[in-house]
C-alpha cells in the first residue's frame, strides 16, 4: 500500500508537505462519520462479543462466566433450537428465492422502457418500503370467516370452516415465508434494475453474431457475467435481510407464537434482550447471529465470483 | 465505465433493442408470469387503499370484498376526531417526526457524503480498512448491535432525547457505501483542475463534488427517510412528548376493532408517504444504483 502511494505521489509531483496537508483534510472529513460509526457499529459489535462471555443484567456489573452462555444455548435452550432451525429454513428458502425473484423480475422489466418500466419497478418495490403495511396481511389471514383468505376459500368451497391460520402450527412458517417474500424486493432489486441498464448493448449484438440463439443463453453468457458487481451487492442485501426476519413474525404470529412455530434467532434475541434483561445471554445470541450473517455472506460472495468463469 | 457527465441523465433510459434473441412465445410466457406476480405484489396495497375509503359496514362485511362500493371520507373524519382527542396534541407528534426524520436524514446525507469523498478520491493510509469495515457492516442487521447500542446511548447521556434516535442513524453504512461508489465515477480531471486553481479540499467537496452527485444524495435522503419514518423510537424515547408520529399511528392501529376505520386510514398514510417519495425520486435512485456494484 505504501509503495502504491509513493508511486502516485511521484506521478503527481506532490511535495511531502502538501501530501500530509492533503491527507489531513481527508481525515478531518472522515472524522464526523467514522466517530459515530465506531460508537454505534464497531464498538457495539466488540462489546457484544465481550458481554456474551458474561452474566449481565444491566443493573449489576457483568460477571465473567466463560462459555457458559453458549453451552446453555446449544444444550439447554429448546426454543433456541427451534429458532435457529426456523431462521435457517427462512434463510435457505427466502434468501435464494427472493434473490432469483429480484433478478428475474428486474430482467423481465428491462424488456420494457420509459413509463411502463418505471411503473412495474414501483409495483414490485413498493411493498418493501411501505413500512408496516404488511399488517394488512393480518386482515387477509384473519382466523374467522371475515378474513379475505378464508372468505375466498369458503366461497370456492375448498374449506367448510374458517382456518385459524396464524394459530395453527403447520401454517405459521409457510405463511411467514410468503409474507417475507412479498416484502423482499428491496435494494437488491433496484440494483439489478439499474445494473441491467448499464450493460453495453453492443455485447448482445456481438453475442448474436457469435451464435447465441435465445434469451436464456444471452442471460447466462452475457448479462450475468457483465453485472457481477451488482450480483454481489444484491446478494449481500438479500442474505442479510433473510436472516433478520423478526418483525413480521412478532406482528403476524405473535411472540411467543403458537408452539414457537414462528420463533427466529432475532425474536429470541429480543425476548432475552428487551423482556428478560439477560443481556449476557442475549449478546451470545447476537454474536452467533453476527457470525451466521457474515459467514454466509462471505461464502456466497465466493460462489458469485465464479459466475461465468 | 466512467459516465460522461456532459450528457443528459435521460441517457439511462435509452431504448433497448428488442429484436435480437427474443421469441414471441418466450415474451408471452414471461410477461404472463410477471403479470401474475405483479397482482400478488400489488393486491395487499390495493386493499390498503380501498380499506381506507370503506365505510364501517363494508369493513365488517361478509364475505369480505377487496374493492370499496360506496367510498366515503368517514374513516378520515374518525381519525381527525381521534387525533384531536389525543392526550399529547397530534401536532406535537408531527413536529417530533419532522425533527427526527428531517435531522436524521440531513445529518446522514452530509456526514456520509463528506466521508465518502476522501474514500472515493483520496489516497491515504487506512482507507481500505475503513471502507472494508463499512462493507462488513452491510452484512449484518441492526439487531446484532441493538443491546450494546442502548448501553452506548445511555452512557453518553442522550437517552430520552431526539439525539438517541438521530445520532446512530447518521452513521448508517448503506448510505456511505452508495455515495462512495457513485463519487468514484466523477472524473479525476475536474478535481485536479480545481486543485490547480488553488481550491481547498473542502471547497472542492462543496462546490464540485456535491453538485455532481445530486442523484446520489437524493437517493441517500430517500432511503434514510424510509428507515427513519418507520422508527417508533420506543427503545429510547420514554417521554410521550418526544415520540414520533409513527408511534402514535401504531397506537391507533393496535387499538382494536372499534378503531378499525381510523386504523385503515393510518395504514394507508404510513405506506403512502415513503412510496410517494420514491416515485418522485425514482430516476435518481436508479441512476445511483447503477454504481452500487461490489468490485474486488
Amino acid at each position: 500500500m505504501k509503495r502504491k502511494k509513493d508511486a502516485t505521489n511521484n506521478k503527481n509531483e506532490w511535495s511531502l508537505g502538501h501530501r500530509i496537508k492533503r491527507n489531513r483534510a481527508s481525515y478531518v472529513m472522515l472524522a464526523p462519520y467514522f466517530i459515530l460509526f465506531f460508537m454505534f457499529t464497531v464498538l457495539p459489535v466488540l462489546t457484544s462479543v465481550f458481554f456474551s462471555f458474561t452474566d449481565f443484567n444491566i443493573l449489576e456489573m457483568p460477571k465473567f462466566i466463560g462459555w457458559e452462555n453458549y453451552i446453555r444455548l446449544f444444550l439447554d435452550d429448546v426454543i433456541f433450537k427451534k429458532a435457529i432451525a426456523n431462521t435457517l429454513i427462512f434463510a435457505v428458502i427466502t434468501g435464494p428465492i427472493s434473490y432469483v425473484m429480484c433478478l428475474l423480475f428486474a430482467w423481465i422489466i428491462n424488456e420494457f422502457k420509459g413509463k411502463t418500466r418505471a411503473f412495474l419497478t414501483l409495483i414490485f418495490y413498493a411493498p418493501s418500503i411501505s413500512g408496516n403495511a404488511y399488517l394488512v396481511w393480518n386482515l387477509i389471514l384473519k382466523g374467522d370467516r371475515y378474513g379475505y383468505l378464508n372468505g375466498l376459500l369458503m366461497k370456492l368451497d375448498l374449506i367448510n370452516t374458517p382456518v385459524v391460520w396464524m394459530k395453527t402450527e403447520k401454517y405459521v412458517l409457510p405463511v411467514l415465508i410468503v409474507v417475507q417474500l412479498w416484502l423482499s424486493l428491496g435494494t437488491g432489486f433496484l440494483t439489478f434494475i439499474a445494473g441491467l441498464q448499464t450493460i453495453d448493448k453492443s455485447l448482445y449484438e456481438a453475442g448474436a453474431v457469435d451464435g447465441i440463439k435465445n434469451r436464456w443463453q444471452e442471460l447466462w453468457y452475457i448479462t450475468l457475467p457483465s453485472m457481477k458487481p451488482q450480483l454481489m451487492f444484491g446478494a449481500v442485501m438479500q442474505i442479510t435481510q433473510s436472516f433478520a426476519v423478526a418483525d413480521i413474525s412478532i406482528n403476524l404470529a405473535g411472540n411467543p407464537s403458537v408452539n414457537d412455530a414462528g420463533a427466529t434467532v432475532v425474536t429470541h434475541l429480543l425476548d432475552y434482550g428487551s423482556i428478560r434483561y439477560e443481556m449476557g445471554y442475549a449478546c451470545a445470541i447476537a454474536t452467533l447471529l453476527f457470525i451466521m450473517m457474515i459467514g454466509t455472506n462471505k461464502l456466497i460472495q465466493k460462489l458469485i465470483r465464479k459466475v461465468g468463469n | 465505465m466512467a459516465r460522461d457527465y456532459m450528457k443528459p441523465r435521460r441517457r439511462i433510459f435509452k431504448r433497448r433493442q428488442k429484436t435480437i434473441n427474443r421469441s414471441m412465445a418466450g415474451n408471452v410466457t414471461l410477461f404472463i408470469l410477471m403479470g401474475i406476480c405483479a397482482v400478488f405484489m400489488v393486491l395487499p396495497l390495493v386493499m390498503i387503499v380501498n380499506n381506507a375509503f370503506k365505510p364501517l359496514d363494508e369493513l365488517f362485511r361478509y364475505p369480505p370484498t377487496i374493492f370499496v362500493r360506496n367510498p366515503s371520507w368517514d374513516n378520515f373524519y374518525d381519525l381527525i376526531i381521534l387525533m384531536s382527542n389525543s392526550w399529547v396534541p397530534f401536532a406535537r407528534y408531527i413536529f417530533n417526526t419532522i425533527i427526527i426524520t428531517g435531522g436524521g436524514t440531513l445529518g446522514h446525507v452530509v456526514l456520509a457524503s463528506m466521508a465518502a469523498y476522501p474514500l472515493a478520491k483520496h489516497d491515504f493510509p487506512g482507507k481500505k480498512l475503513l471502507f472494508g469495515m463499512v462493507v462488513l457492516s452491510l452484512m449484518f442487521s441492526w439487531q446484532v448491535t441493538q443491546i450494546p447500542n442502548y448501553l452506548v446511548i445511555s452512557k453518553i447521556g442522550i437517552n430520552n432525547t431526539y439525539l438517541a434516535v438521530m445520532l446512530p442513524a447518521f452513521a448508517y453504512g448503506l448510505g456511505l457505501y452508495l455515495m462512495k461508489q457513485f463519487m468514484e465515477q466523477i472524473p479525476d480531471s475536474i478535481i485536479e483542475s480545481a486543485r490547480l486553481d488553488g481550491a481547498s479540499e473542502y471547497k472542492i467537496f462543496w462546490t464540485i463534488i456535491m453538485p455532481n452527485v445530486k442523484p446520489a444524495w437524493l437517493t441517500l435522503a430517500v432511503l434514510q427517510f424510509q428507515s427513519m419514518w418507520g422508527n417508533t423510537g420506543s427503545a429510547f424515547l420514554r417521554d410521550e412528548e418526544l415520540k414520533p408520529l409513527q408511534y402514535a399511528l401504531n397506537q391507533i392501529i393496535n387499538s382494536g376493532p372499534a378503531r378499525q376505520g381510523a386504523a385503515a386510514v393510518v395504514t394507508f398514510i404510513i405506506a403512502a408517504v415513503p412510496i410517494t417519495f420514491f416515485i418522485i425520486c425514482q430516476s435518481s435512485i436508479i441512476e445511483t444504483m447503477t454504481t452500487s456494484g461490489m468490485k474486488e
